[in-house]
């Protein structure tokens, strides 16, 4: 027996050992990951990020170098904190702030510690940087925006966060991603690949040579640069144009689906967000719950397109063959059902369908509403057909673009109807503030102008997008093919007459452009707010719907204007002036120019913010903003020298009226 | 004398086992020491290139070891004892100091740390007196005796501030106790070491507490070879006396790096931002070795391919923690292999001991059996954080010429008696 005593313990110890290695190097144990290994010092390389141009091949969004200042918790030793904050102009308190979110976030991972500096603190900190163990300086590339317009369609870079992170093991902390506009949506073409460098440390930290000679390492893809389907100069005109007022303009080629502008007021100079105001720049405009200025008016604005949307419920019913184009309706300063009343304007009665759209009669359109509804015997039938219909001009859908934001809108149909009435409980007359654009239908103004970019090319469209080309690539087939609408091809004519009426002698006569054949549509869109709670009118929203010329037209143009009022009386004028800057490049009314840059809506904004009571419509108040004002900031001369000048407007100014 | 060598049979498992940790250990130092790409074998500027130098003249050294006379050791064993003590008292006049202990001869350029030597004249001086016809170890004059033997040179050495070398000589009893010392005090060392755990780990109160529960128990529950009542009472006070005195002696004899080091293996310290302090210093060398062997998975990372051993994470990994090296570069494959190496030689030696017809031969080979064992178990335990930080070599394995040649001379003069074992009566 005693001599059992060594050979069993040393047997035991042995199998002690095995079991210990065991559980060290397989039971608690992570596959072996070179990105983990903290011996390894893990360097990027990042490769240029694309330049984005213009249609027109002018440079918008170029490089500049930035350096952080990145490290690790756990490497970084006791330091003169003194000396390395005043180098960095921050206070004791963000050092120990920083470095404690970094280490919570992860002691072995390099953080940020500070990003983006400027250059004369590179230059200052780059000697001393060996002093402070575990810090390091990263080479980073930061946009350098060549332009004061498009913020909404550009978008901006930033950093990634957590979630980004943990989604997309490609992004490490600190990186920087495209947060919106062009920048996020190509955000893979632009961005390249970037190049990592692995290095052996020390355990004192010192780099002592590539990790196995580099095989390892890779080096950075350079971005790819992008040319974007916007006219720098129609889009900075539009911009100008929506000075002082809220709302969006879409403008679209309708040959090729090419976005040529994309305005949404009020907007920012993108230079705002690059570097290290960014965070706090960002905060302001994303606070700004009145203004707000990071809402892209339009293309996420949903709201009842009014008048123009008529032009559809034309074709409807020529396409379904219960109306001609020579039937006539009456109007008695309305249309008379049921007890109640839809009321119109004043103009000539009865009229054909060329009046009808001229003059943007409610009557006609709620008879011709009610017979594509009241075809068959059920009207659940018709109702589904003449969504359908609606559809196919690609409303109530996402248009599936490369835009970075966006709002399907909404389009009812039977269903949404029957579960209101219940079914067969209703008729056309339920919903006959369709007829005119103003019932359960919502678009957003990308929408509208896509819809008259399908009547201008008379039953077809493509999908608005805003690539143009890519560098050493392909944009996305789908954009280059063509959506046919329901609506067969004659039917377009008389309705695309109307709309050329509408400018001759209907409700747009006041905005002709001399020389242009613009066919156009105005829209006054009814809008309700809360205040307290309780459901308020505000003042109109001005709408205009336009393509332009009218035969092959080269632009197709979608103008909202928050609580414009009459669709003419703003929305009107700028799409006009709009036209008029594509086609012939310079601008021949220059009274309706005028007219638009010294008016502003501030006021009317400020109204239901002001605790007062207010008046709307006709009560709506405009503001007049000094010519002399205006040439002595420059706006009129050129928008160039705004950039210095130019901060985040978000206060509605007080203006005289 | 032709007719002699013919018939010596030199035990060849042994040897090979012997080579190969040799040269796995050889493979293993040129990891954790190499730098730069390029490896000159004999590139007396590194450790590995000055080990190949150790193993070789290891060589020479084996077969000087084994063309001696196997008698010549049974007889000259006190002399080279007596050698061996004078070396190590030699120390406080001539030794050189390295890293606070002052446990090595400088000779030219070459150090030499009798320490080592001093196991195997150790080992040949008990095997010599326990074999001694009259020595009988039951008797406790014997025993106090044969302690000496063993207390005095781990006494030098301790004074030499060489305490993991002096835990060593713990693993004699292993051997006393194979030659018949009486159960008694096996028991004794169990409890001990039970006692010592507790009490350090729950507190001296609570595990006198326990004891006593478990003296009165023992006495009302046992029927046969009941304790009488002042027995009982004795061995309380012992038990409870004994659980105060390692609380004593950790709290105020031992040195701060040392209680530490007991600290971290019982994670006694609750204070998060002092253990914070202890992770950067008493048990960095800890962490770092066991995120080696870690980080080396199944298989290992390779040769030559371990960045945490590129990187020299791991202080004294080409000495006390090679281990880690084998972990990280052999993975647990390696790993296991290394552990069942020295456990098969281990086994192999106490086989062959057990045939030993001559007694001492016997106790002989239960020393190196012994002395490997510590070995082992205190630093591979250490490496991978079974056990608290004692600093001593893994024989063989680590980097050092005194180490190797020490722990060659203590395997070979087995290896020589037993290929004797046949002549001897």
């Amino acid at each position: 027996m005693r001599k059992l005593l060594l050979i069993s313990t040393v047997f035991a110890v042995g199998l002690i050992f095995i079991a210990r290695l065991f559980y060290l190097q397989i039971y608690n144990q992570d596959p072996y990951n070179l990105y983990e290994d903290n011996a390894i010092r893990k360097v990027f390389d990042y490769p240029k990020r694309g330049y984005v141009y213009d249609r027109n091949g002018k440079l918008l969004v170029a490089n500049q170098t930035s350096y952080d200042v990145m490290f690790i918790p756990r490497e970084v030793k006791p330091l003169d904190t003194l000396e390395f904050c005043s180098l960095l102009r921050i206070t004791k308190e963000d050092f120990i702030r920083m470095y404690n979110k970094a280490y919570v976030y992860s002691p072995r991972l390099p953080s940020v510690f500070i990003p983006q500096l400027s250059r004369e603190e590179y230059g200052l900190l780059q000697e001393k940087i060996r002093k402070f163990e575990g810090f390091y300086i990263q080479k980073r590339s930061l946009r350098d925006y060549q332009t004061t317009i498009g913020a909404n369609v550009l978008g901006d870079i930033g950093e990634v966060n957590n979630a980004i992170i943990e989604k997309n093991p490609y992004y490490n902390m600190g990186d920087l991603i495209g947060k919106q506009g062009v920048e996020q949506t190509y955000e893979e073409v632009l961005r390249g690949v970037k190049g990592i460098k692995f290095i052996q440390k020390d355990r004192f930290n010192r780099d002592i040579g590539p990790y196995k000679d580099g095989i390892y390492d890779t080096l950075p893809k350079a971005g790819r640069d992008i040319t974007i389907t916007i006219d720098a100069v129609l889009q900075e005109y539009g911009e100008l144009l929506m000075k002082n007022k809220r709302g969006g303009i879409v403008a679209i080629e309708p040959a090729t689906g090419e976005i040529l502008a994309m305005i949404s007021a009020p907007t920012y100079n993108p230079n705002l967000l690059v570097g290290r105001q960014r965070t706090r720049n960002f905060s302001k405009l994303y606070n700004d719950s009145i203004a707000k200025p990071l809402y892209d008016r339009g293309l996420q604005a949903m709201y009842p397109p009014g008048s123009p949307f008529k032009i559809l419920n034309a074709l409807i019913g020529l396409q379904e063959g219960v109306v001609t184009t020579e039937d006539r309706f009456g109007c008695n300063h309305g249309y008379s059902y049921g007890g109640r009343k839809m009321g119109c304007h004043g103009h000539p009665s009865p009229l054909a369908m060329n009046g009808g759209i001229s003059n943007s009669c409610n009557a006609y359109f709620a008879n011709v509403y009610r017979r594509i509804i009241d075809k068959y015997d059920d009207p659940a039938k018709g109702m589904d057909i003449w969504s359908n219909h609606v559809k196919s001009f690609g409303l109530g859908n996402y248009l599936n673009n490369d835009l970075s934001v966006g709002q399907p809108g909404k389009v009812p149909n039977s269903k949404t109807y029957d579960r209101v009435y219940g079914e067969g409980n209703w008729s056309s007359t339920y919903n006959l503030s369709n007829a005119i654009g103003q019932g359960e239908i919502l678009t957003t103004p990308i929408q509208l102008a896509n819809m008259a970019a399908a009547i201008g090319n008379r039953g077809y469209y493509y999908t608005p997008h805003i690539i143009k080309s890519i560098e050493g690539g392909k944009i996305d087939s789908t954009f280059t093919q063509r959506i046919y609408t329901t609506i067969d091809k004659e039917h377009f004519e008389p309705i695309v007459q109307g709309m050329f009426d509408v400018y001759n002698h209907g409700t747009a006569s006041t905005v002709q452009i001399p020389g242009i054949e613009i066919c156009g549509k105005t829209g006054t869109a009814e809008n309700f707010t809360k205040i307290d709670g309780v459901k308020t009118q505000l003042t109109d929203h001005s709408i205009f719907v336009a393509f332009a010329p009218k035969d092959n037209p080269t632009i197709a143009i979608a103008v909202f204007v928050e609580n414009g009022y009459w669709g003419s009386r703003f929305a009107g004028r700028i799409a006009s002036l709009m036209i008029e800057k594509h086609i012939k490049g310079e601008i021949t009314r220059k009274d309706m120019e005028t007219w638009i840059l010294t008016h502003g809506l501030e006021s009317e904004y400020a109204k239901p913010h002001s605790g007062q009571p207010f008046t709307i419509n006709k009560g709506a108040t405009i503001d007049i903003i000094d010519i002399s004002e205006l040439e002595k900031s420059g706006i009129l001369k050129s928008t160039k020298d705004i950039k210095q000048k130019d901060s985040i407007n978000i206060k509605p100014k007080s203006t005289t009226q | 004398m032709q007719k002699d060598y013919a018939n010596y049979r030199f035990d060849w498992i042994t040897i090979a086992l012997f080579l190969l940790l040799v040269l796995f250990g050889w493979v293993n130092i040129m990891s954790a020491s190499h730098v730069g790409e390029v490896i000159e074998y004999f590139d007396m500027d590194q450790p590995y290139g000055k080990q190949s130098f150790f193993i070789v003249f290891t060589f020479g050294l084996i077969i000087l070891i084994l063309s001696i006379e196997a008698k010549f050791y049974e007889r000259f064993a006190s002399l080279i004892y007596v050698f061996s003590i004078i070396s190590l008292i030699g120390l406080f006049v001539f030794g050189k100091n390295v890293n606070g202990a002052t446990s090595w001869y400088a000779i030219g350029g070459m150090t030499l740390q009798p320490s080592e030597f001093a196991k195997f004249a150790t080992s040949l001086a008990v095997a010599k007196y326990i074999s001694d016809m009259q020595t009988n170890i039951r008797t406790l004059k014997d025993q106090l005796k044969t302690i000496a033997i063993i207390v005095v040179p781990s006494i030098l050495i301790l004074l030499q501030n060489d305490a993991g070398s002096t835990v060593v000589y713990a693993g004699f009893f292993f051997v006393f106790y194979r030659e018949g010392l009486q159960q008694i005090y096996l028991f004794i060392a169990i409890a001990i070491i039970i006692l010592s755990v507790l009490s350090l780990k729950f507190g001296a109160v609570f595990t006198s507490i326990l004891c006593l529960v478990f003296i009165i128990s023992a006495h009302f529950y046992r029927k046969r070879k009941r304790l009488r009542i002042y027995q009982s009472i004795i061995l309380g006070i012992i038990c409870i006396g004994f659980t105060f005195g390692v609380h004593y002696f950790y709290t105020d004899v031992l040195k701060d790096h040392q209680q530490d080091r007991i600290s971290l293996w019982l994670r006694l310290e609750k204070d998060p931002a002092k253990l914070e302090l202890m992770k950067k210093k008493e048990a960095y060398n800890l962490i770092q070795s066991e995120e080696a062997i870690k980080s080396g998975g199944f298989t290992g990372k390779g040769f030559l391919e371990g960045t945490r051993t590129t990187g020299k994470f791991v202080p004294e990994q080409h000495t006390d923690y090679i281990f880690s090296t084998v972990g990280e570069e052999w993975g647990f494959l390696g790993s296991s292999l290394v552990v069942i190496l020295f456990v098969a030689l281990i086994i192999r030696i106490l086989h062959l001991a057990e045939l030993q017809k001559s007694q001492f031969s016997r106790v002989y080979g239960y020393c190196v059996a012994s002395i490997l064992f510590i070995h082992f178990l205190i630093n591979i335990g250490m490496v991978m954080g079974l056990i608290p930080t004692i600093g001593i070599p893994l024989p063989f394995f680590s980097y050092g010429g005194s180490g190797l040649w020490a722990f060659t001379i203590l395997l070979f003069i087995f290896v020589k008696l037993d290929s004797n074992r046949l002549y001897d009566w």
